[in-house]
């Protein structure tokens, strides 16, 4: 039924880009603060270097999928309040044009926040991971996707911006406090564990701890990384089935 | 409704909008009754009615984005909605919509490139210029839509409906909140694409005045088609001498055949408090 254009597809993602562009102090802050944020956890695990290692690691793949999260879902949630959504379904757009104009446009995003916050850890702050920098931002690009693909999806569902940024804690935080960044997900009450096992973000962090302790690619990453692409992709789907040509 | 699957070869007689027993529910509420009306191509046609009558709802329809419609609605050969229509129908909303974070010519390329990708970018570019002259908008091209007047933001959201050749234009009271000079020289521009592009246009106001401008008039209240006229035809049928005083000549008829049929039904008592309740509304 939806049918993807490639030339439609990225002149939204460059419309998207050009948004950005008119708006320095977002880009801004998209990519500074992860960077920020790192440099201060490498002085509060000063003592330990070795925490720092799992807990930069893990909030390396952390960091893309809350900041295209929070973007997504504002910025679909304005192309559905100013008119904008009504009116290019009216015209020759395909659904998966626009989701997919998105997911080029932030992904491109994530993959230079990501270079920055991974250049940064690795030969700066001193991170050390074992595997290949390349299989980080591999992580990290898939975790925007997820982020992206979340934020399209739940956008349907909040009336306003305040109602957006309220799902950042309603969506992100549960999964927050179960991926395993606290404490390991083996030591949990089972029954946490087992929800754990069903959230996306626990195989984001575990994807980024594989790359962190071994040199090459193991089965349990290619799991991870393959969970995490399945789940954007799904959620992606839901996210289109929300977008409605017709509407009351 | 027909089948979207299979559209008949759109005929060049076939009217631009034929609508028969259209309905629209929103909720609970019905919003257009049982409408019946075509509208002629290559002519301005105006929907007038006061604001809440359902001009928007059947705008709307035509386009394609209204859920909910039954009857037989069909817009350039084919069912309102049809994927073939989404190049050769040219929308613009009541509140403008564009991108508020990009230029006009950012807002128009983008546009413009949706409506028909793979052009040659010369050509795009000159296809921009060519509505940006249109609207009168060329010395805010470079402008940041956001930061332009109302009206100025509106007539960004008309020339991206009128990017590319379409056939049809359904535009959402596009002069409201215009000035006098700038809403004659649209007029004029809606006149100029009806005749010279054998474009049809559909353009809905709920000022009066702005009936006298229109080939074709459809007037709407409360969800129901009140007259599918010629301005003067409407005159001349009311004996009044402008659309407005037609239009109110038209409420009071119906208002009073309403009035007439309860009457026959309703005790006393019921029509006294009924005559009450009409002299309050013709106040």
């Amino acid at each position: 039924m939806s049918t993807l254009t490639p030339a439609r597809t990225t002149a939204t993602a460059a419309r998207v880009l050009r948004q950005l562009r008119h708006d320095p102090r977002t880009i801004a802050l998209m990519l500074l603060v992860p960077c920020l944020m790192l440099v201060l956890l490498r002085y509060v695990f000063d003592g330990s270097p070795r925490t720092f290692d799992t807990t930069g690691a893990s909030l390396l793949g952390i960091f893309p999928l809350i900041t295209m999260f929070l973007v997504t879902s504002i910025a679909t949630l304005r192309e559905r309040t100013s008119g904008t959504l009504e009116r290019l379904l009216a015209m020759p757009l395909g659904k998966a044009d626009l989701i997919a104009g998105y997911a080029l446009a932030f992904g491109a995003l994530a993959i230079v926040q990501s270079a920055l916050a991974t250049g940064l850890s690795l030969w700066f702050l001193d991170l050390d991971v074992t595997g290949s920098p390349w299989l980080v931002l591999l992580v990290a690009l898939l975790d925007a996707l997820l982020g992206t693909a979340l934020g399209l999806f739940v956008s349907a569902f909040a009336a306003s911006e305040f109602q957006a940024v309220q799902f950042m804690p309603a969506v992100i935080f549960p999964q927050l406090l179960l991926c395993g960044l606290f404490t390991p997900r083996s030591a949990m009450h089972p029954a946490l564990e087992a929800i754990s096992d069903a959230l996306p973000m626990s195989y984001a962090v575990d994807g980024m701890n594989e790359v962190l302790h071994h040199t090459d690619m193991t089965a349990t990453f290619v799991r991870d990384v393959l969970v995490v692409a399945g789940c954007a992709v799904l959620v992606l789907a839901l996210g289109a089935a929300t977008l409605r040509r017709r509407t009351a | 409704m027909n089948k979207a699957s299979d559209p008949p070869a759109p005929t060049p007689a076939a009217p631009a909008v034929r609508a028969e027993d259209v309905t629209v529910v929103r909720g609970s509420r019905t919003v257009l009754h049982h409408l019946c009306f075509t509208v002629p191509r290559g002519q301005v046609t105006g929907l007038l009615g006061p604001s809440g009558c359902g001009k928007s709802t059947l705008m709307r329809a035509i386009v394609g984005t209204q859920a909910k419609v039954t009857g037989t609605l069909e817009v350039l050969g084919n069912p309102a909605g049809h994927a073939a229509n989404r190049t050769r129908v040219g929308y613009v909303t009541q509140a403008p919509s564009v991108y508020d974070d990009l230029t006009v010519r950012q807002n128009l390329d983008y546009f413009a490139a949706i409506l028909a990708p793979g052009r040659p970018p010369e050509e795009r570019h000159h296809d921009v210029d060519r509505v940006l002259t249109d609207v009168d908008l060329t010395s805010h091209a470079d402008a940041l839509a956001g930061n332009l007047s109302g009206g100025q933001r509106s007539r960004v959201s008309l020339a991206v409906a009128l990017l590319g050749t379409p056939e049809l234009l359904v535009l959402d009271e596009p002069t409201v909140g215009l000035d006098p000079v700038l809403r004659r020289d649209l007029w004029r521009l809606f006149h100029e694409t009806a005749a010279g592009r054998g474009a049809t246009l559909l353009v809905s106001s709920h000022v009066m005045d702005e009936a006298e401008r229109c080939d074709r008039l459809l007037l709407m209240r409360e969800g129901r088609l009140l007259a599918d006229d010629t301005p003067d035809a409407l005159r001349s049928h009311t004996g009044t001498d402008t659309v407005e005083e037609a239009f109110l000549h038209l409420v009071d008829e119906a208002a009073a055949k309403a009035r007439a049929q309860q009457a026959e039904r309703a005790p006393e008592a019921e029509r006294a408090r009924e005559n009450d309740r009409a002299q309050e509304s013709t106040r």
